[in-house]
């Protein structure tokens, strides 16, 4: 009797995946990197991998719908004349009109304002639409300079002078042309159709000590009036931040690597960074070596999705967080509703990411009028601030579980990390112990 | 004529007396003495009154300046008339680097050399320098003029857009994607108004070279990395 080995199925490799050998192919085919926008999609430690304690014998809660849970936060108490007040503690971080359609950056105003908080401008400078509809309005003073002028300066309520960016700490950026209307040439004092580079390092400025003389400039001309907030990416959060501070900053902006980006090479993306979650300890704890915490605030962005991430962002020690990616979805970023308009460019909703391509089923990432006019910015905006609000509610109500009359008296003694890699981001005990990796000589 | 004196009043109150000039205010010329080196002199002026520094200053002198005329009588540091919007600014003596950079308009005139980077990222402004230039002037410079009457040094209009670039002595080096274009009688016109707005004697248009964007990068392409 003959014995017959029953066919074994086929194996692919986990180092040369699916998605591994498509990019090889596309890689060999093009002989170009690939660009797209939003932040990296691969896995990374995150709030996920940290609980909320909640109350106990020796912790009494607040009561849900009867007790105060204070939500508001003003930024830039250290130097600046006229700090900003906001009623919640979660802004919206910089995104171009040009990377956005003017209705977009018109919806995000809109929504930021009916929620009490704060969006800011972007690379290409500051629309009239935009200042109009955001009643707290940061500038970011960027690389390119693109659009920057002593009068939008004036106007703005504060300045974000961005050294980085989560997505692409080191790297600069490129609109390709399909995105350079009229406007935004002329904006960006550009040809119309050609590929614009956005700056990786400030042209006038290297290093702290020139910073801080920059940002005596930045003071100077606008009369000592505004905040001025450094932006980083997640790098080296301990000594990025005790720089900004040294060099005078009021705010420090800390963007990890799910922070998201209107275009860079995936490769950037996906290869370069700190997590979020590792990135909020050491900043917070420069800002205490430095006695300067919660005078100098810090604001965490990158991947920052519920109001439990924004609780346990406030609970490491954060004043404030940031979102961008989220308040795109928000807004009607790769919603399923265009499914048939996403297949047909070669992707699916939730992962589309071609926005540099300007041909944003949504009109969100695009500067075609006809697409652009898909978003009205009344709705949008509206649906932006439904849920800032739904995020602040599910932060507050961590917060009384905790006990906490406000959000910022949430502390990392309320969580317990999941995982052993959360526990040593985070600083707070792997949950059912009292111990995380580097405490007590482990 | 208000006159500050930078050893004596802080620098607070020399920027803030330029910021808050009423239209049609009796004054319109400033002093400033004893700079000393000091950072932000005169920055963000937005009316059209005159400067005049006796000394020295340091970083960003004249910093996005909208209308003034801002005479050092000196030398100045690094990113003197940075982000300038519309005016004049005259250095007297020699400019550090990133001189005029991101600037969007108005004149800015180097009596003496400029080190690297003058008019980075330029983007309007025309600059003049008498003297000679450092390295990598004009990197990405957008729009604008700069005249250089002394030589200029390695990389010059390195990743170039539209900025014009003249140069009377030798170019060390281009940079990338910066090529050397024929002189045409509107730039010869252009040269000789510029020439004549700084001050400049003795030197005919005729005795510059033009430099500018072959625009080869103006669009990615695979077979130009090697450019990068």
């Amino acid at each position: 009797m003959s014995y017959h080995n029953p066919p074994t199925p086929p194996r692919k490799s986990a180092t040369f995946d699916d998605h591994t050998l498509a990019e090889i192919r596309r890689a060999a085919a093009t002989g170009i990197y690939d660009i797209r926008g939003g932040g990296t999609k691969r896995k990374v430690p995150h709030f996920d991998d940290l609980l909320f304690l909640g109350a106990s014998i020796s912790r009494y809660p607040l009561e849900g719908y009867r007790e105060k849970c204070e939500t508001s936060v003003v930024l830039g108490t250290r130097f600046a004349r006229k700090p900003i007040e906001l009623k919640i503690p979660i802004t919206i971080a910089g995104m171009s009109f040009g990377a956005l359609s003017g209705n977009a950056k018109e919806a995000l105003g809109r929504g930021a304002t009916l929620a009490g908080t704060s969006t800011t401008t972007g690379d290409g400078g500051m629309t009239d639409e935009e200042r109009g509809h955001s009643q707290v309005l940061v500038y970011q003073y960027l690389p390119s300079r693109y659009g920057m002028n002593p009068r939008d300066l004036r106007r703005a309520d504060a300045i974000e002078i961005v050294v980085g960016q989560g997505a692409k700490p080191g790297g600069g950026g490129m609109l390709l042309g399909q995105k350079i209307s009229d406007r935004v040439a002329e904006m960006r004092t550009l040809p119309k159709g050609i590929d614009q580079r956005s700056a990786c390092r400030h042209p006038d400025w290297t290093g702290p000590d020139d910073l801080e003389i920059k940002i005596l400039e930045l003071r100077e001309i606008t009369d000592w009036e505004k905040p001025i907030y450094v932006k980083v990416g997640g790098a080296r959060p301990y000594y990025d931040t005790a720089l900004a501070v040294k060099a005078g900053a009021d705010v420090v902006v800390l963007d990890g690597v799910q922070g998201g980006t209107a275009a860079t090479q995936d490769v950037f993306i996906e290869h370069v960074g700190m997590p979020t979650l590792a990135c909020i300890r050491p900043a917070v704890q420069a800002l205490q070596d430095l006695g300067l915490h919660r005078k100098v605030q810090l604001i965490i962005s990158g991947g920052i999705r519920s109001g439990a991430d924004v609780a346990k962002a406030l609970a490491l020690g954060a004043d404030a967080v940031s979102i961008g990616t989220a308040a795109l979805v928000a807004i009607g970023d790769n919603d399923p509703k265009w499914e048939e308009e996403y297949r047909a460019l070669g992707t699916t909703a939730g992962a589309y990411d071609d926005w540099h391509e300007g041909r944003d089923p949504a009109g969100i990432t695009t500067q075609d009028p006809e697409l652009a006019a898909r978003l009205d910015p009344v709705v949008a905006g509206r649906r932006l601030a439904n849920y800032l609000k739904v995020m602040t509610l599910e932060a507050q109500t961590i917060a009384r579980a905790c006990g906490k009359n406000r959000l910022h008296n949430l502390e990392p003694e309320d969580l317990c990390a999941l995982t052993m890699e959360a526990a040593a981001m985070a600083k707070v005990p792997l949950a059912g112990t009292d111990w995380y990796p580097g405490k007590g000589g482990f | 004529m208000p006159v500050f004196d930078l050893s004596a009043t802080p620098l607070r109150a020399l920027n803030s007396a330029l910021h808050g000039l009423e239209q049609g205010t009796n004054d319109t010329r400033f002093e400033v003495v004893n700079p000393r080196g000091h950072h932000a002199v005169a920055v963000g002026i937005d009316s059209p009154v005159s400067v005049e520094v006796h000394g020295s200053v340091g970083y960003y002198c004249a910093g996005m300046n909208d209308g003034a005329t801002v005479t050092v009588h000196g030398s100045a540091g690094p990113g003197v008339a940075e982000n300038m919007m519309s005016g004049t600014v005259i250095v007297e003596g020699d400019a550090s680097q990133y001189a005029g950079a991101t600037g969007r308009g108005g004149l800015l005139v180097i009596k003496g050399n400029a080190a690297s980077r003058c008019g980075i990222s330029m983007k309007g402004i025309d600059i003049v320098v008498h003297g000679s230039i450092g390295h990598m002037s004009a990197f990405m410079g957008q729009s604008g003029h700069l005249v250089v009457c002394g030589d200029a040094g390695e990389a010059l209009g390195d990743s170039l857009y539209e900025a014009k670039l003249f140069v009377r002595g030798s170019v060390k080096s281009l940079g990338a994607d910066c090529i050397e274009k024929p002189m045409k009688p509107k730039h010869l016109e252009k040269l000789a108004r510029l020439l004549e707005k700084a001050g400049v004697t003795g030197v005919q248009p005729e005795e510059f070279r033009r430099y500018g964007s072959a625009r080869k990068l103006y669009n990615f392409h695979i077979d130009n990395a090697d450019a990068y």
